[in-house]
C-alpha cells in the first residue's frame, strides 16, 4: 500500500477534488447523494433550522461564542500526541493521535452539540431531543441542555441501552430522560427514527440535535461545520508540530461525524491520504458487518439523505453487527459517499477482532484507553504504518475514550463485575 | 382519464365525498390483502391506499410500524405487492389503487422499472412519503408518461411558498395531513382543518383529501364536510392487528369499521 495522493486531481465524474469543499449545494445535495427526503410534516422544521443556521452561520458574534465554548467548556484545542512508543513497535511511519478523548465528556461529540444548543437556544425552544447509539452524542448532548436548562430526551435504542449502561446512567445523572426504543433492530437507526417522530409531534417545542453527518439537509453541513474545528486544530498543529502536513489521515466511520471533521479541512491538500475505517464486525466478506462504503452497499434514502446503504433486494434497510455501538449504523453521511466515489478517500474496514487487538495494544503501550469507535481507526494504523517510512507521519483520529467500553472488553475476557 | 379523476368526478356528480381507506399490504400475510381489498369497496371505498411496508417507516406511529413488521415478517416485498394488485384488477377494473410508502424499496427495483410494472399492473397514483416535489425531478416525469399520478402530502406546518410548488406538482389529489406527528395520533378538530384548506382551495383543483386522525363514522362525517375526501387508516391497521391470530375474520371488521364511515358521510 503507498500513501501517495489518491489519485488524478480531475475524476471521471468530473469533481475536483477544491470543488469539494463547496458542498453541499443550496439544496443539500453532495453529488447524487445527500437531499432532503422526508414526510411533509419534516419540511417547515428543516427549512426553519437551514434558515436559523445560514443566518448564523458566518455572524462573528455566533463564531466567537462557539469558540469561547470549545475553548473553556470543552477545553479546545485538543492535543496532537506523538505515539512514539506504539509508532517504534510498528516499524513504519510515527503515528500522531488527535486527541479528542480528551475533550470534556470525552468525545468529539461535544463539539457539534455545542453549537447545535447554541442554534436551540436562538430558536428559544426549550427542549432537545437526540438520538445516540454508543451513548457518547446522548451524553453531549444532555451536558449542553444540563448547562444552558433545556429539557432533554434522548432515545437509544433498547440493545444500546443493555450494551452501554454506564453511559445511560450518566445521562441521567445529567438530568436527561432516556428513552429505550424497541422497535426494529433496537439500535441507532431505530432510535433516529423514533427522534425524527417526536420532532414531528413537537416542533414548535423541540430541537432536533442530530449527532452525526447524516440526516435531512442541512445537518450533515452543519454537523460537519461544527465539528470542521479538529481538522483546522490538527492542520495547524501537524504544521507546528511535524513541520509539515502529515502524509495520511486515519478515522473511523460510523455516519461519520469524526471522520468528516479531520478530513474536511485537508480536502483540497492532495499529497495527504485519507483513509476512513467502517466497522468490518465479523468481517465483511460474512456480511455481519456495518460497513456500507467498503462492502460496496448499493445506493438507497434513509434518514432523509441519499446515500450507501446496506439494504436487501427488496430494500429494506439491513440489519447491521458490529462490536462498537457508536458505527453499528446501515448508511453514512452522505459526504463520504461523495468522497468515495471521486476517490478522494480511501473507505477500508477493520473486523471486531482486529479493533479489540489494536484497543489492548494503544492501552497496554501508551496509557490511553480509546473508545472501541476510534479502535478501528487504530487497527487501520496497524496496517498502514509498517508499509510507510519512519520519516512519514499519520495522524489519526482518537475520536473518543474508551471508559464506557470497560464493560463490553471485560464480558469478552469472560469478567463479570 | 386516470382512475382516479374519472372517480372524483363521478363523485362530484353525485355530490358525495370520497372515502379512502389504507391498509398495509402483507399485513397479517400476503395471502390476505386481496381480499381485504375487495372488502373495503363493498364497504364503500372509493379508491384504495395500499401501504408498502418499509423496515423504518419513519412518518408513522406506532400502529402502522407494527402493520409494516407484521408485513415484513411474512416476507412481503414490493414486487409481490404489484402482483396483490394485478391479481385486484382481475376483478375490479375500476377502483383506483394508490400505492404509499417509503422511497427505498421503489430505489431498489429501479425508478424505471417500477413505474413499468406499476402501469401495467393497474395502479393508478403513487404516494411516496419521502419524496417531496423537490427531489422528484427524476420519479414524476416517469410517473406521468404512464399515467401514474404523483400524490404529495401537504401538512399544517408547510408554507404558502412550498404549498404553491406541491399542488404544482401534485396529481389525482392532495393528502392533506390534518395533525402534527406521527400516523395514528390523536383526534383532529375539523374547523381547524377547514381553515386550513381554504387557502389551498385557491392554489389549485385537485380534490384535497384529509387523513391523519380519523377514527370513526362521526370524524369521518365532520372532516367529509370540508374536504373532498376522507382518508382512514390507522383505525383499520387496528382491526388487522386485533385479529392477526385470526385473519379469517378480518375482512368482516374492515368492511363494518368503513360500512359505518360511509354511512355517516353520505348521511
Amino acid at each position: 500500500m503507498t500513501v501517495s495522493a489518491t489519485g488524478a486531481h480531475e475524476t471521471v465524474s468530473g469533481t475536483r477534488f477544491s470543488d469539494l469543499t463547496r458542498m453541499p449545494d443550496v439544496r443539500g445535495h453532495f453529488g447524487p447523494y445527500g437531499g432532503r427526503f422526508v414526510s411533509e410534516t419534516l419540511s417547515y422544521a428543516l427549512e426553519d433550522l437551514e434558515k436559523t443556521y445560514l443566518s448564523l452561520r458566518d455572524d462573528p458574534a455566533f463564531q466567537a461564542e462557539f469558540d469561547h465554548d470549545l475553548a473553556h467548556y470543552v477545553g479546545r484545542p485538543s492535543p496532537l500526541y506523538h505515539a512514539e512508543r506504539w509508532s517504534r513497535a510498528l516499524g513504519g511511519a510515527q503515528i500522531w493521535l488527535k486527541r479528542e478523548d480528551l475533550n470534556h465528556t470525552g468525545a468529539h461529540k461535544v463539539n457539534n452539540t455545542i453549537g447545535q444548543a447554541l442554534l436551540a437556544k436562538k430558536t428559544g425552544k426549550p427542549r432537545v431531543i437526540a438520538e445516540t447509539g454508543a451513548g457518547q452524542h446522548g451524553v453531549a448532548t444532555a451536558t449542553v441542555a444540563a448547562r444552558l436548562g433545556l429539557t432533554c430526551d434522548v432515545y437509544m435504542g433498547a440493545e444500546d441501552v443493555q450494551r452501554q449502561k454506564l453511559n445511560v446512567y450518566r445521562m441521567r445523572l445529567l438530568g436527561a430522560r432516556v428513552i429505550p426504543v424497541e422497535s426494529g433492530t433496537r439500535t441507532l437507526k431505530d432510535a433516529m427514527n423514533e427522534a425524527l417522530r417526536d420532532w414531528v409531534t413537537n416542533v414548535d417545542t423541540t430541537f432536533y440535535i442530530i449527532g452525526t453527518v447524516a440526516g435531512p439537509h442541512p445537518y450533515p453541513q452543519l454537523v460537519r461545520d461544527f465539528n470542521a474545528v479538529v481538522g483546522r486544530e490538527a492542520r495547524r498543529q501537524s504544521l507546528e508540530q511535524i513541520g509539515r502536513l502529515p502524509d495520511a489521515l486515519i478515522a473511523c466511520v460510523g455516519g461519520g461525524s469524526n471522520a468528516i471533521g479531520l478530513f474536511y479541512p485537508f480536502v483540497e491538500d492532495d499529497a495527504v491520504a485519507m483513509y476512513g475505517v467502517e466497522a468490518g464486525g465479523d468481517g465483511v466478506e460474512t456480511g455481519r458487518h456495518a460497513a456500507p462504503l467498503s462492502s460496496n452497499a448499493p445506493r438507497g434514502v434513509l434518514h432523509g439523505n441519499r446515500t450507501y446503504l446496506m439494504s436487501d433486494d427488496a430494500g429494506q434497510v439491513s440489519d447491521t453487527h458490529s462490536i462498537s455501538a457508536g458505527l453499528d449504523y446501515p448508511g453514512v453521511g452522505p459526504e463520504h459517499a461523495l468522497w468515495k466515489d471521486v476517490g478522494r478517500v480511501n473507505y477500508v474496514a477493520a473486523n471486531d477482532k482486529e479493533v479489540l487487538e489494536a484497543f489492548r495494544e494503544l492501552t497496554q503501550m501508551e496509557g490511553i484507553m480509546p473508545a472501541l469507535e476510534s479502535a478501528h481507526a487504530l487497527a487501520h494504523a496497524k496496517v498502514l504504518a509498517p508499509t510507510m517510512r519512519s520519516d512519514q507521519h499519520i495522524v489519526v483520529n482518537l475520536s473518543g475514550r474508551g471508559d464506557k467500553d470497560i464493560m463490553t472488553v471485560a464480558r469478552i475476557d469472560g469478567i463479570e463485575f | 382519464m386516470n382512475r382516479i379523476d374519472q372517480r372524483f368526478s363521478e363523485l362530484k356528480q353525485q355530490g358525495r365525498k370520497a372515502l379512502i381507506p389504507y391498509i398495509t399490504a402483507g399485513d397479517p400475510a400476503p395471502q390476505y390483502t386481496v381480499g381485504f381489498m375487495h372488502a373495503l369497496v363493498d364497504a364503500g371505498a372509493d379508491i384504495i391506499e395500499l401501504g408498502v411496508p418499509f423496515s423504518d417507516p419513519m412518518a408513522d406511529g406506532p400502529v402502522i410500524q407494527k402493520a409494516c413488521e407484521r408485513a415484513l415478517k411474512k416476507g412481503t416485498r414490493l414486487v409481490d405487492l404489484l402482483d396483490m394488485v394485478a391479481e385486484f384488477r382481475q376483478a375490479d377494473t375500476t377502483t383506483p389503487v394508490v400505492l404509499m410508502g417509503y422511497l427505498n424499496p421503489i430505489e431498489r427495483i429501479g425508478y424505471e422499472a417500477f413505474a413499468d410494472r406499476a402501469a401495467e399492473v393497474g395502479v393508478d397514483g403513487v404516494l411516496v412519503v419521502d419524496m417531496p416535489p423537490e427531489e422528484a425531478d427524476e420519479f414524476g416525469p416517469l410517473l406521468k408518461v404512464r399515467n401514474l399520478a404523483s400524490i404529495f402530502l401537504i401538512a399544517p406546518t408547510t408554507s404558502h411558498a412550498r404549498a404553491a410548488t406541491i399542488c404544482a406538482h401534485g396529481e389525482g389529489y392532495l393528502y392533506y395531513v390534518s395533525l402534527k406527528g406521527v400516523t395514528g395520533a390523536a383526534t383532529l378538530n375539523a374547523s381547524d382543518v377547514a381553515e386550513h384548506l381554504a387557502p389551498l382551495r385557491d392554489m389549485t383543483d385537485l380534490p384535497l383529501c384529509v387523513g391523519f386522525g380519523i377514527r370513526d363514522g362521526v370524524t369521518a362525517a365532520e372532516v367529509a364536510k370540508v374536504a373532498d375526501g376522507v382518508i382512514v387508516g390507522s383505525a383499520l391497521v387496528n382491526r388487522i392487528a386485533e385479529h392477526a391470530e385470526t385473519p379469517e375474520i378480518i375482512a368482516g371488521q374492515l368492511n363494518s369499521v368503513l360500512a359505518e364511515m360511509r354511512t355517516a358521510m353520505d348521511a
